[in-house]
């Protein structure tokens, strides 16, 4: 009997579905059936791309947003607003930039109607824990990022949250800083110093999940839901170097890339495909990077992003669009370049666009139904609204607005049709050509 | 703004009081004498018709200036509790969103003036044989020249909250109370606190305006500068105008010293952002208070009752219901409901206005009044034209001198909260003097005021272009009036835009007061809306008041909407630098 009790897991979430209601025409899926469960003293990474819904996904978690359909459980209860015993780290920090530190972490005790002293006490000792001393008094102004992101870590430890929460808390930090940060955590974690029983780590790179995680859930996007679970059976303090960490993460890039590589084997991604947001230079970059010593046209993507410097939110849209435009093929964890890639990078400035104008049309269908459009105009016009609302068949309205802004960035290095921001206005009075039309 | 928690003080339990302490006091307690004094003034027994006596002596001055900035004061109080609550009414419920917006931008257009002259019967039915009744019609009308855009930047600013700070204050379980004062408040604030020195600064212009008014039969003096000056004008004493200009230049300094900069520079410390930002204002006064110990002691006495205080209200529960998308839905049944009374306000609104007006009023008299308001147009933009070819080019040098920029800046602002039209009589002198045709000459003085906003933004915008952008121009030679076309005058377009739209709007309001103007028995008319709305006042012939501030309002809402609107998003999206 009391075995059961103890085996309620911290959360739980079955069969979680969202949508977001759009203006008119129905509802855009952002999550569809997932099932997640986190049980005590259990740290578990929720690694996803962009359009995985793990925002929407963390919103439900914390109380901020209500599953369209499915449960939400915390402690074996449903999760109808915000609750106390969650608490949450902030990507962004999140601190009030008129109050001070000390001001910062108390806000959660003041909210919870602590008395001031034992407010100022507590707070104090989580300022301590953190390694704030010295900084009660200042401003989040005043302090680098990583201190800045302590205080988000103070102010969430403050209320002796069970299940903390962290929204891609160390991406906002730079490498080192965030490292440190990383190291001290697991340390309060693992020398039990908080009273937080599990933590649920929302993150894109992919080494810091292997890093903290005893488990990884990795969400697909569009829409999202668990694709896989990988365990980490590594002990704490981890090595970086370790056969068996290179291995793990290794897994997880192979995990991650199976989708994009599933889209690739159409011949053109539909309009109704989430485009991914590169930009054509650092496409023509990786791309080179990809063609030149060491990797000669293949390359271990652990390997690629670690030389490139780039994480997995930088690094994932950019090795899409080459999968999508064909040309790198990225399967099990590496990126290959294709022929049409390798001439690619061969060929001059005015070459390239051509090489990718023709697969821009060949396997992107919203480019080419955007020229097709142009082409049909007796004035070889049309405003972007026009193809905003198609895309609002298929995406949020913001979610459209990018996808539509990649199109028109790849459109126009490829000179496929030139776009006038002011007006909005796309056209094929391409200024480089004009004289032909 | 009783949200200031303490500050962890290294200093806690030594505030034994120091030099600052005893100047603070001082401050403090002389202005708390002045305003009680003044306010007992205020409710002296008056009847309608009799004229409070008013002497020319300039010992009188310093009670009649402080009786002007008692009713300042009052009126700012009011339009600060008003801004709480509308702004956030607007911010927080969809429905009212709808409705109050909308409003508050009408209630924006319509000249000020106007509503002092509509609202004065009213207000002195309402106290009868109290002085308060008049005094309420006067603090009444300087409300309306502030309240709305303070409003407005408070909603806009509600509107803005990041929403990581929105969520954060929700998951730590603030209560609405709280989270005001934690986070509405204070993110409004530099913005409100700007908008609120802008609003003040406007409204010198009309609490003199508003001191010495003629509706019909009820003609109102109040004790105060304007009234006074009106009283010169009637006598045709430049001595006693002179002095009151003086009065004023010294009011203006004071408050510009006490008021403006100490709060300018305590705003600052709400500024959003991440990063510390150079030097901020400074501000002696402010200075003085957080030097004083005693006081600062006081004040966290104080701070620390209040905590005890908010402490005993009741929490909003934990488990509290989810906010956002789901409280956005509205029941259908409602919302038809909601939408039906509003169709049979306006509606109603619409028939009322047309019987009254239409009444008295036939349809050649209307197109007449768009045909004078035409004119008024003519004569604002004209001015604003010449206006910005003589302050572009200055405030674009002043401006590129960061030595100069600091000191004009503040000289600027100065001259703009100087009511203009203190100087009217002057300038009536002189165009009876050498018989100047009133038509062209009046104009100018419609701008007396306004021209200022035009400069300070200029040199605000000329400072805050990049020097790479100018030391790029300079390396590739661009100079002349390329470099105008360039570089400059793309570089100020958005603060100019937003000169012109305060310029603007002033130049209209003042039209009002300016087309018209008296020294002694010489009474100098330009045609134009503005005469006709002020004529009309004096006769008090509510139709044809009604009918010319409908016009004019109907003007500068058109003029808003399909051209500084316009403007204002192209500065935003195309010009804006960075």
């Amino acid at each position: 009997m009391e075995e059961t009790v103890n085996k309620v897991p911290l959360l739980k979430l079955s069969n979680v579905r969202k949508s977001y209601k759009k203006s008119d025409s129905g509802e855009h899926l952002v999550l569809d059936g997932v099932n997640i469960a986190i049980e005590e003293g259990e740290i578990v990474a929720l690694l996803g791309r962009s359009g995985s819904g793990k925002s929407t996904l963390l919103r439900i978690i914390s109380g901020l947003a209500q599953p369209g359909s499915g449960e939400a459980l915390y402690c074996g209860k449903p999760i109808t607003g915000p609750t106390q015993g969650l608490a949450m780290v902030f990507q962004s920090f999140a601190l009030f930039p008129w109050l001070t530190v000390l001001e910062n972490v108390e806000l959660g005790l003041d909210a919870m109607g602590v008395p001031q002293a034992e407010r100022r006490r507590r707070a104090l000792e989580a300022i301590d824990l953190i390694g704030l001393d010295g900084f009660e008094s200042a401003y989040p102004k005043e302090l680098s990022g990583g201190m800045r992101q302590r205080v988000g870590f103070a102010r969430a430890l403050v209320v002796e949250p069970t299940l903390l929460l962290m929204d891609e808390p160390f991406s906002a930090l730079d490498v080192l800083t965030a490292e440190t940060l990383r190291t001290d955590l697991i340390e309060l974690w693992l020398e039990r110093r908080i009273p937080t029983k599990g933590i649920l780590l929302v993150s894109h790179n992919i080494e810091e999940a292997v890093l903290l995680a005893d488990r990884i859930i990795i969400l697909g996007s569009n829409p999202g839901r668990v694709v896989s679970e990988i365990k980490i059976p590594l002990a704490h303090p981890r090595d970086r170097d370790a056969p068996l960490f290179r291995q793990l993460v290794d897994t997880v890039y192979g995990q991650m890339t199976q989708r994009s590589r599933a889209a690739g084997k159409v011949e053109a991604v539909p309009i109704s495909y989430l485009l991914p947001e590169a930009h054509v230079n650092q496409l023509s970059g990786l791309l080179e990077a990809l063609a030149a010593e060491p990797y000669n046209g293949k390359a271990d993507l652990p390997e690629l992003a670690d030389q490139m410097g780039f994480g997995v939110d930088q690094l994932f849209p950019l090795l899409e669009a080459l999968d999508i435009l064909n040309l790198a093929r990225i399967e099990g964890g590496d990126a290959d370049l294709t022929a049409s890639g390798r001439s690619y990078v061969d060929a001059d400035i005015l070459r390239r666009k051509e090489i990718f104008a023709e697969h821009l049309v060949r396997h992107v269908a919203l480019a080419a139904h955007i020229r097709r459009v142009l082409d049909d105009r007796p004035g070889n016009r049309a405003k972007e609204d026009r193809f905003l609302r198609e895309l609002e068949d298929f995406f949020s309205e913001e979610t459209a607005e990018t996808v539509l802004q990649v199109a028109i960035e790849w459109g126009r290095y490829a000179e496929l049709f030139a776009y006038d921001e002011g007006s909005g206005i796309l056209s094929l009075e391409n200024p480089a050509s004009g004289e032909q039309g | 703004m009783a949200n200031r928690s303490t500050p962890l003080d290294k200093n806690t339990g030594r505030a034994a009081p120091n030099l600052w302490d005893l100047a603070a006091f001082l401050l403090v307690m002389g202005l708390v004498t002045l305003f009680a004094w003044g306010s007992r003034e205020m409710a002296l027994p008056y009847t309608p018709g009799e004229r409070i006596p008013l002497s020319l002596d300039p010992v009188n001055l310093p009670e009649y200036a402080l009786r002007t900035v008692l009713r300042m004061a009052a009126a700012l109080a009011l339009s600060l509790l008003f801004t709480f609550s509308y702004g956030t009414l607007a911010a927080k419920s969809r429905r009212a969103e709808r409705i109050l917006v909308p409003l508050l931008n009408i209630l924006q257009s319509v000249p000020i003036l106007g509503f002092l002259s509509v609202t004065v019967t009213g207000f002195i039915a309402m106290f009868p044989g109290k002085l308060l009744g008049v005094e309420c019609a006067a603090i009444f009308a300087i409300f309306t020249s502030q309240a709305w855009n303070m409003a407005f930047s408070f909603y806009q600013s509600l509107k803005t909250i990041p929403s990581d700070l929105s969520e954060a204050s929700v998951l730590f379980g603030l209560s609405p109370w709280q989270r005001f004062w934690k986070l509405d408040a204070p993110f409004a604030m530099p913005p409100l606190i700007w908008n609120m020195m802008m609003s003040v600064s406007g409204g010198w212009f009309f609490v003199v305006a508003s001191e010495a008014i003629t509706v019909g039969k009820t003609s109102v003096t109040l004790p105060g500068i304007g009234s006074y000056v009106a009283q010169a004008i009637h006598y045709r004493s430049l001595s006693a105008i002179g002095w009151a200009l003086l009065t004023m230049l010294l009011v203006i300094l004071v408050y510009d010293q006490l008021l403006f900069r100490p709060m300018v520079a305590w705003a600052d410390k709400f500024k959003f952002e991440t990063t510390e930002s150079g030097e901020g204002s400074g501000s002696w006064v402010l200075t003085l208070f957080q030097r004083a110990r005693l006081l600062r002691a006081a004040g966290r006495f104080l701070v620390n009752r209040w905590i005890r205080l908010t402490d005993l209200l009741p929490r909003r529960k934990q488990r509290a219901s989810f906010h956002g998308s789901t409280q956005a839905a509205i029941p259908k049944a409602q919302e038809i409901v909601w939408n039906a009374l509003l169709a049979i306000g306006v509606a109603g609104g619409a028939w009322l206005l047309v019987q009254f007006v239409g009444g008295e009023v036939d349809g050649a008299e209307i197109g007449k009044v768009f045909y004078l308001g035409f004119l008024t147009l003519v004569r604002v933009t004209v001015l604003l034209i010449i206006a910005s070819l003589i302050w572009v080019p200055i405030g674009v040098y002043i401006g590129l001198n960061p030595k100069w920029a600091t000191r004009v800046q503040p000289l600027a602002q100065f001259l703009a909260a100087f009511p203009a039209n203190l100087f009217f009589p002057v300038a009536v002198f002189f165009m009876v003097h050498y018989h100047l045709s009133p038509e062209i000459w009046t104009a100018p003085l419609m701008i007396l005021g306004t021209q200022w906003y035009i400069l300070f933004n200029v040199i605000g915008g000329a400072s805050a272009i990049p020097t790479d952008l100018r030391e790029a121009a300079r390396n590739f030679g661009v100079s002349g009036w390329k470099l105008w076309k360039t570089l400059l005058l793309p570089g100020i377009f958005p603060s100019l835009v937003t000169g012109l739209v305060t310029a603007a709007g002033g130049t209209w309001n003042a039209s009002i007061v300016a087309e018209i103007v008296t020294w002694g028995n010489t009474t100098l008319t330009a045609t134009g809306l503005g005469s006709y709305i002020a004529i009309w006042t004096e006769k008090g012939d509510y139709p044809r008041i009604a009918l010319g501030i409908a016009v004019m309002s109907i003007y500068v809402l058109v003029l808003n909407r399909f051209f500084w609107q316009r403007l204002f998003t192209v500065s935003q999206t195309r010009y804006r630098l960075g």
